[in-house]
């Protein structure tokens, strides 16, 4: 046995990648889990409206965080604050009573609103509560449009890396390397066909989640399909740049998880960014689930307008250009006749010369 | 000189791949590149065909459109049946309208064109890869190793067909570590480290062997001195002066004397029979 193992010892000090990911991996799920992994909501954004606003506003204490205050505001300002994401909570105060509002899109913030406002006897006793986007404040509800990215990711990003990877390692690469194929027409050639398959896989996801668990599709299409196809171009990007620097599926597999498993975890799908602490967080706002995420709920619960939502389909635009614009780069490399080889691996020159 | 490599140098960091290497691609010509892994043939057609930059010399080919390449791993796929390569190779290249039924026809797997390329022989496999070569009539064919691994039967139709190609005008460079191949093409390179060992027609070659070349039928085991190598059950022997040791006969060296006398000339730095009037 012991032939065994110090083979195998041998084998796993070659294999940087795996060990890495054996220390790295432990390591990085200690802490997002013990940073990350919370449901517990410690600050709500509410805003309070209504000739009552002061007073109202005076007696919320934590976890609501009083962002907003304005007494000459009504409901349909405090409906607008909640649309555009600026409050997860509103309290409409009117001399006939107290009505509050909440997001429902924003499942722990508004179930963490319902348990403070009933415990707080003053408030809870007298209000009328209305949860807007998802009144039944169904998980599914948030988790589909979710899922429906991560889908997309995974997609985009396995499926994609695989794919090129196949060919490198079949040696075919190197054919398509000498025929009269322009780099784009090979990178279009592989991208364009998981393009489809991940867009019929998304539209089975929404249709799916719309039968099956009755969710709802209040906005957009054409928003939506936008920032589905930026996000795919991101993660397409993804998949062709790990193809790159990996010399088999193996690798390619490993690499493509390693950039799943944050995003699951940090992109607000399962976990809510607020829950996180700081030195996490800023993970999150680079990962291109986290916009997509956010993007796919606000427009398929919310129904929010183009106008709301120009900031996750800039940022998404933007790392779509630098992701899929470096791929390329390192894809025509692999491609280019007799391109520049200087800063190639060794081992991986070993090979070629043998 | 039509296509190839004159006095090209490769280097892959300070590692020398290729040193002053010339190997010479006419049309209706086959070239071989004969030498043991590592030699630097792959590096040489690949070179060829443009996948790596000569650091000095010169490479003339064909534009992209008039090459055919097969790699040494074969460069077909595997999930694709025997027709749909063939097809996509000829989408690739701009064929309309190839005909795929006359190139199944021509590489005898006419049989078997609904068959993955993963469900065919080593054999079949090879003459596919050669037919998505030649699916656009190249000017210039690039084969590495095509009959590494193959059967007898199935290495003499994959010369067959390269023979086809040569005949019909293109010039075909053909890398493969049996010697006795060299015999094939008009021209062989016998290549060793990265350096030409000798360069020629094949009988040329073998003419321009200095010394003499002795044989003795098996005697012990053990080898005679630094000059005998192993022939079948016997010895050989190469003498630089031409004095041939006792009991042993004088033979006239063929390409397999001519490639080991090269071997051991380099050793030594003595010219070998690249030298003199092998020489085309």
């Amino acid at each position: 046995m012991w032939a065994m193992v110090t083979k195998e010892f041998r084998q796993l000090r070659r294999d940087r990648r795996t060990l890495a990911m054996m220390i790295v991996l432990p390591v990085l799920l200690l802490v997002v889990f013990g940073y990350a992994a919370s449901f517990n909501v410690h600050d709500i954004p509410t805003a309070v409206v209504g000739p009552g606003a002061s007073r109202a506003a005076a007696s919320l204490h934590s976890p609501f965080e009083v962002t907003r205050v304005d007494p000459g505001g009504d409901e349909a300002a405090a409906r607008s604050d909640i649309a555009h994401g600026r409050a997860v909570v509103a309290l409409v105060a009117r001399p006939d009573g107290l009505s509050v509002l909440m997001d429902g899109t924003q499942l722990f913030s508004a179930q963490a609103a319902q348990t403070a406002l009933a415990r707080s006897g003053r408030l809870g006793g007298s209000a009328h509560v209305t949860v807007l986007y998802n009144p039944g404040l169904k998980t599914s509800w948030i988790m589909v449009p979710g899922l429906a990215g991560l889908i997309l990711a995974f997609v985009g990003t396995v499926i994609t890396s695989l794919g090129v990877v196949r060919e490198r390692q079949a040696g075919t690469l190197e054919q398509l390397a000498v025929m009269p194929l322009r780099p784009w027409d090979v990178i279009g050639g592989k991208i364009v066909p998981y393009f489809l398959v991940a867009a019929v896989d998304l539209t089975a996801i929404v249709v799916i989640g719309r039968l099956l668990f009755g969710v709802p599709f209040a906005g957009n299409v054409a928003i939506f399909a936008l920032g589905a196809v930026l996000f795919l171009l991101v993660t397409l990007g993804m998949g062709v740049l790990i193809s790159t620097v990996s010399q088999n599926q193996g690798q390619a597999i490993q690499l493509a998880l390693m950039t799943l498993l944050p995003q699951i975890l940090l992109s607000g799908l399962i976990f809510p960014l607020s829950s996180m602490a700081a030195g996490v967080r800023w993970i999150s706002y680079v990962l291109p689930l986290t916009y997509f995420v956010r993007l796919s709920r606000a427009v398929m619960l919310k129904g929010t307008p183009i106008t709301g939502l120009w900031q996750p389909l800039v940022l998404l635009a933007l790392l779509g250009v630098a992701v899929l614009g470096l791929a390329v780069l390192r894809f025509r490399r692999d491609l280019a006749p007799g391109g520049d080889e200087s800063d190639d691996d060794p081992a991986v020159r070993e090979s070629v010369i043998a | 000189m039509r296509w190839g490599l004159d006095g090209v140098t490769v280097r892959f960091g300070s590692r020398v791949a290729l040193a002053d290497v010339t190997v010479p691609a006419e049309p209706s010509g086959v070239t071989v590149v004969v030498g043991g892994d590592g030699a630097g043939k792959s590096t040489c057609l690949r070179c060829l065909v443009g996948l790596v930059r000569p650091d000095e010399g010169r490479v003339s080919r064909p534009a992209k459109t008039r090459i055919g390449y097969v790699p040494a791993t074969g460069g077909l796929y595997t999930d694709l049946t025997v027709e749909e390569n063939l097809a996509f190779a000829a989408s690739s290249y701009g064929v309309r309208g190839a005909d795929v039924g006359a190139m199944l026809d021509r590489v005898g797997l006419a049989g078997a064109r609904d068959r993955l390329g993963g469900r065919l022989s080593g054999g079949m496999q090879r003459k596919l890869s050669v037919g998505l070569a030649l699916i656009h009539g190249p000017d210039l064919l690039v084969l590495d190793e095509p009959t590494t691994g193959v059967d007898p039967v199935s290495r003499m139709e994959l010369w067959r067909l390269v023979s086809g190609a040569a005949a019909g005008g293109t010039a075909v460079v053909v890398a493969t570590t049996y010697v006795n191949e060299a015999e094939r093409g008009a021209r062989a390179v016998l290549l060793d480290e990265g350096r030409v060992l000798a360069s020629g027609s094949a009988a040329g070659i073998a003419a321009g062997v200095p010394g003499a070349v002795g044989r003795r039928a098996a005697g012990d085991g053990a080898r005679p001195g630094d000059e005998w190598w192993r022939r079948g059950a016997g010895w050989r022997v190469w003498s630089p002066s031409g004095d041939l040791p006792e009991g042993t006969e004088a033979v006239r060296p063929d390409l397999h004397d001519a490639a080991i006398v090269a071997a051991l000339a380099a050793e030594r730095g003595t010219g070998g029979p690249s030298t003199g009037s092998t020489e085309e």
